[in-house]
């Protein structure tokens, strides 16, 4: 047992910290420092930065471009990006479908769409959910009919997907889709690559309370898909749509970005006045801190432990459950803390400042203005991508075997 | 960075295991804890033949040199096994008698053989969990130290042969600076004990020095320079005691595990409830994230490094007691009627959890020590 990093991971994260000093935008890093919302062009411009140095995809390997980092070095990477206030890369395509692909695709299917994620000529959103199924997610009905005529086979769609991040940045959406019924309700399920340009597709923008675009409906009228766009096999989607789960579930427990917005939210409490000098020597408000610096730092280390025994390139497994859980719960409490420390300045809605139409937050000051929009986006993270209460019935089920 | 145990570190958990398991089972220590001393000799015996007392004890005394991590699967297994005997006491007698080890290695020796028992007797009435509040108070007279004053709840203070004491030299009572130690023989006279048991089946003792007459060999390190030593200790044995804890929450989490899946009400198994599922499911995750920081904990247990030392280990102490306390909460509630009666092994799980906190710091002691350290004030 050795806690410490190792000098080659200190040597790694050297370069990794010089490499983002030397090329995030400022203009990036001063938008997402301060809770700002990001466009799609300045996703796309650190995605391209990564792209040229050959690091947009760590957990790939390194015959698809991939820069093949071990799962320690994924950490420190990651620490050291949000650290810096280096955007999120969008994760639909490198970490969710790159890595499916890779395993069940053909080799068409790799030659053309891999290196078009590294590339960002593709923006991937991910079509699985549906008004009538979230949680029990194998109960969807979005159906693909197997069709042939005279102008060859295709794949008729029919349905609705929801809650679609980002869909309307996107050009391809990868769906789950019902190819047979008659079939255990998991079995008849394929995964479908579909052209958001199709004729018959349409999006409607879903308003999140905090009055941001950031989900879509998407709707499928009649849609022709080639079968071509079938990965792996009929009926199968099922175990693909698992396996991709599972790699959603990389760096699900966000520790760099939730180190990042404690220091944010110590130096917002410092700089707070109170009676005995600044909130953060404010005895109760301390309390919170500690209580919740302590929990972080556990799971940093729970993290670590769980990231380096996945052995190889193994599939994580089940106790990413737990990362979810304590991750997003970490996450919800730092931005109660952030509303906490502000006060009546986190009364102020400033869509304009948000969005970047003005300079300066129209009172109190710019680090306040978007807290509470923040606090009330961040009630999605114990929901999406299997919500905090799934989440536990997977501990239940697959590590107490209830 | 590596998380595993290393093969030495394995195979002494691993026999420890096997030990404990055949000769300190759940009957003999229930027969330890009713007899007179409340130690039983053939166990202590027992640890010492296996090396765990001369394993924290440098190598040129003949000890392991044993460092933190070493330590972390030993205290992991004790705490399965719900030890009463002084060990951890002993160990911390042992972590104070290294810091001036030429003086005191004749008593090194012993105590790494098993042949002396030690205990730590800092903590007083007005001090709570400060080990800088300091009111015994010690005088040079014809040569000798005179020690006057009262310690209480001295953890094993009954059955050790040495007691680490603290007094003080100089300074007002809250001064850290001012204090000195001392290694009192516990047959030495004007030594007056009140021994009794303590909730969790261990043995405790208020003692009384009334013109304790010491001579110099008996100070431990600089005369009224204390503190610092005090402090590392005292965080040292935290890390110890983190390890302990996790050790029993791992152990009743398994036992009400097993409960869950074996007690049928309503025609099912309760732990085809969901509402049970998901506390289980959470207990789970407390045990994980407090194993995280005791690791944590073990690795920095002897840092020099004073103050990243201190911020660690009472974020140790504040996770490791949230859930001890929450873990032994719920696992009597989840064992219905049967997890009240003392006949229960969970119900004594549960009594040794609950002293955690009051052992060597509770949680808000621990918040606000970590509130005061640099690395909480000044996040880079
Ligand atoms: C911001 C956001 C972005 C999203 N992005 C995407 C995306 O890009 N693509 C996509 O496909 N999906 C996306 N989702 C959908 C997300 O995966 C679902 O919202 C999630 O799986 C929960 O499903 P649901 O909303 O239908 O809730 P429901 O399944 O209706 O659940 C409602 C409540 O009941 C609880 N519950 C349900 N079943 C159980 C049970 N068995 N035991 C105990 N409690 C239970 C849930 O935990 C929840 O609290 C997104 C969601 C959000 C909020
Ligand atoms: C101090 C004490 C005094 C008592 N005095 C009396 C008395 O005078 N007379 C008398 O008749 N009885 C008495 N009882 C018995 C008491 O009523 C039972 O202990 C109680 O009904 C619980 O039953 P159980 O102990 O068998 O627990 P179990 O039924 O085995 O339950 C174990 C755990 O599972 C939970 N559980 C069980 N079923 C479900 C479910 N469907 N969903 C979710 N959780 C579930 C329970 O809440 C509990 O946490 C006493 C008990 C105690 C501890």
């Amino acid at each position: 047992m050795n806690l410490e990093y190792d000098a080659k991971e200190q040597q790694f994260r050297k370069q990794v910290r010089s490499f983002i000093e030397a090329n995030l935008p400022a203009d990036l890093r001063a938008k997402v420092l301060n809770h700002k919302r990001l466009t799609r062009e300045d996703y796309r411009k650190w995605h391209l930065i990564l792209y040229a140095q050959g690091w947009v995809a760590p957990n790939w390997p390194r015959e698809y471009g991939g820069a093949a980092w071990t799962p320690v070095q994924r950490h420190i990477w990651e620490e050291e990006t949000t650290r810096a206030g280096a955007p999120n890369v969008i994760s639909f395509g490198i970490n969710m479908l790159g890595p499916v692909l890779m395993e069940f695709g053909t080799k068409a299917q790799k030659d053309h769409y891999l290196p078009r994620i590294l590339n960002c000529e593709d923006w991937w959103c991910q079509g699985y959910s549906e008004p009538g199924s979230g949680s029990d997610l194998a109960s969807l009905k979005t159906s693909a009919e197997w069709i042939e005529d005279e102008s060859g086979a295709y794949y008729l769609v029919n349905g609705q997907k929801t809650w679609t991040t980002l869909a309307q940045h996107a050009n391809m959406i990868f769906c789950l889709v019902r190819t047979t019924t008659s079939m255990r309700k998991q079995e008849g399920i394929s995964f479908l690559l579909i052209n958001m340009k199709s004729q018959g597709v349409s999006l409607r923008p879903i308003i999140t309370l905090d009055e941001d675009h950031e989900i879509n409906e998407v709707f499928f009228d009649n849609v022709r898909v080639p079968v071509d766009n079938l990965v792996g096999e009929e009926n199968l989607g099922w175990t693909y749509a698992k396996y991709l789960l599972s790699h959603e579930r990389n760096n699900v427990a966000e520790v760099g970005r939730s180190k990042r917005e404690l220091r944010f939210l110590k130096h917002l409490a410092m700089t707070t006045p109170s009676q005995n000098g600044s909130l953060l020597d404010d005895p109760l408000f301390a309390r919170k801190v500690a209580l919740l610096e302590a929990e972080m730092m556990a799971l940093e280390i729970t993290n670590l432990r769980v990231v380096s025994s996945d052995h190889g390139n193994s599939e994580p497994g089940p106790e990413v459950s737990m990362l979810k859980i304590v991750g997003t719960e970490v996450q919800q409490r730092l931005t109660e803390l952030m509303v906490e420390t502000v006060g009546p300045y986190s009364l102020p809605f400033d869509v304009d400042f948000l969005e970047g139409r003005r300079e300066t937050a129209v009172t109190g000051h710019d680090a306040a203005a978007p807290l509470t929009a923040h606090y009330l986006n961040f009630r999605k993270a114990s929901i999406y991508g299997g919500s905090n209460e799934i989440q536990k019935n997977i501990i239940s089920r697959m590590i107490l075997g209830l | 960075m590596d998380f595993t145990l290393t093969e030495e570190q394995a195979q002494l958990s691993d026999t420890l295991c096997r030990w404990l398991e055949k000769e300190y089972g759940f009957e003999q220590r229930r027969d330890t804890i009713a007899s007179k001393n409340g130690t039983c000799a053939r166990a202590w015996t027992g640890l010492s033949d296996l090396g765990l007392l001369a394993l924290p004890v440098p190598e040129v005394l003949n000890g392991f040199g044993a460092s933190g991590a070493d330590m972390f699967g030993v205290m992991e297994a004790l705490g399965k096994a719900l030890l009463v005997e002084p060990y951890l006491a002993t160990v911390s007698g042992i972590e104070f008698l290294k810091h001036d080890q030429d003086r005191f290695a004749g008593l090194l020796g012993q105590a790494a053989s098993g042949v002396v028992r030690l205990a730590c007797a800092l903590g007083e009435r007005q001090s709570r969990f400060d080990r800088f509040d300091v009111e015994m108070t010690t005088r040079i007279e014809g040569g000798a130290h005179v020690l006057n004053g009262r310690k209480t709840v001295v953890v094993h203070g009954a059955q050790a042969d040495h007691l680490i004491v603290s007094a003080r030299t100089a300074g007002n009572t809250r001064d850290p600076d001012g204090i000195t130690l001392f290694v009192v023989p516990s047959d030495i006279r004007g030594l007056c004990r009140t021994d009794y048991r303590t909730i969790d089946g261990m043995r405790a003792a208020d003692i009384e020095f009334a013109n304790v007459r010491l001579p110099d060999s008996a100070r431990l390190g600089a005369a009224g320079e204390a503190w610092p030593i005090i402090d590392a200790v005292s965080d040292y044995t935290c890390a110890l005691l983190c390890a302990e804890a996790v050790g029993i929450m791992q152990a009743v989490n398994d036992t009400t595990l097993e409960y869950l899946k074996m007690r049928r009400q309503f025609d099912q198994p309760i732990g085809a409830y969901q509402a049970l599922q998901h506390r289980m499911a959470e207990l789970f995750i407390e045990v994980e994230q407090a194993r995280s920081l005791a690791m944590l904990a073990a690795s920095v247990a002897r840092s020099d490094e004073t103050s990243k030392r201190r911020h660690t280990i009472s974020a140790a102490m504040i996770r490791v007691g949230q859930a001890a306390t929450r873990v032994g909460q719920e696992v009597i509630q989840m064992h219905g009627g049967i997890g009240m009666s003392n006949e229960m092994q969970v119900a004594h799980y549960f009594k040794r959890l609950s002293v955690f906190g009051a052992l060597e710091g509770d949680i808000d002691h621990h918040v606000a020590r970590l509130a005061r350290q640099p690395e909480f004030r000044h996040p880079d």
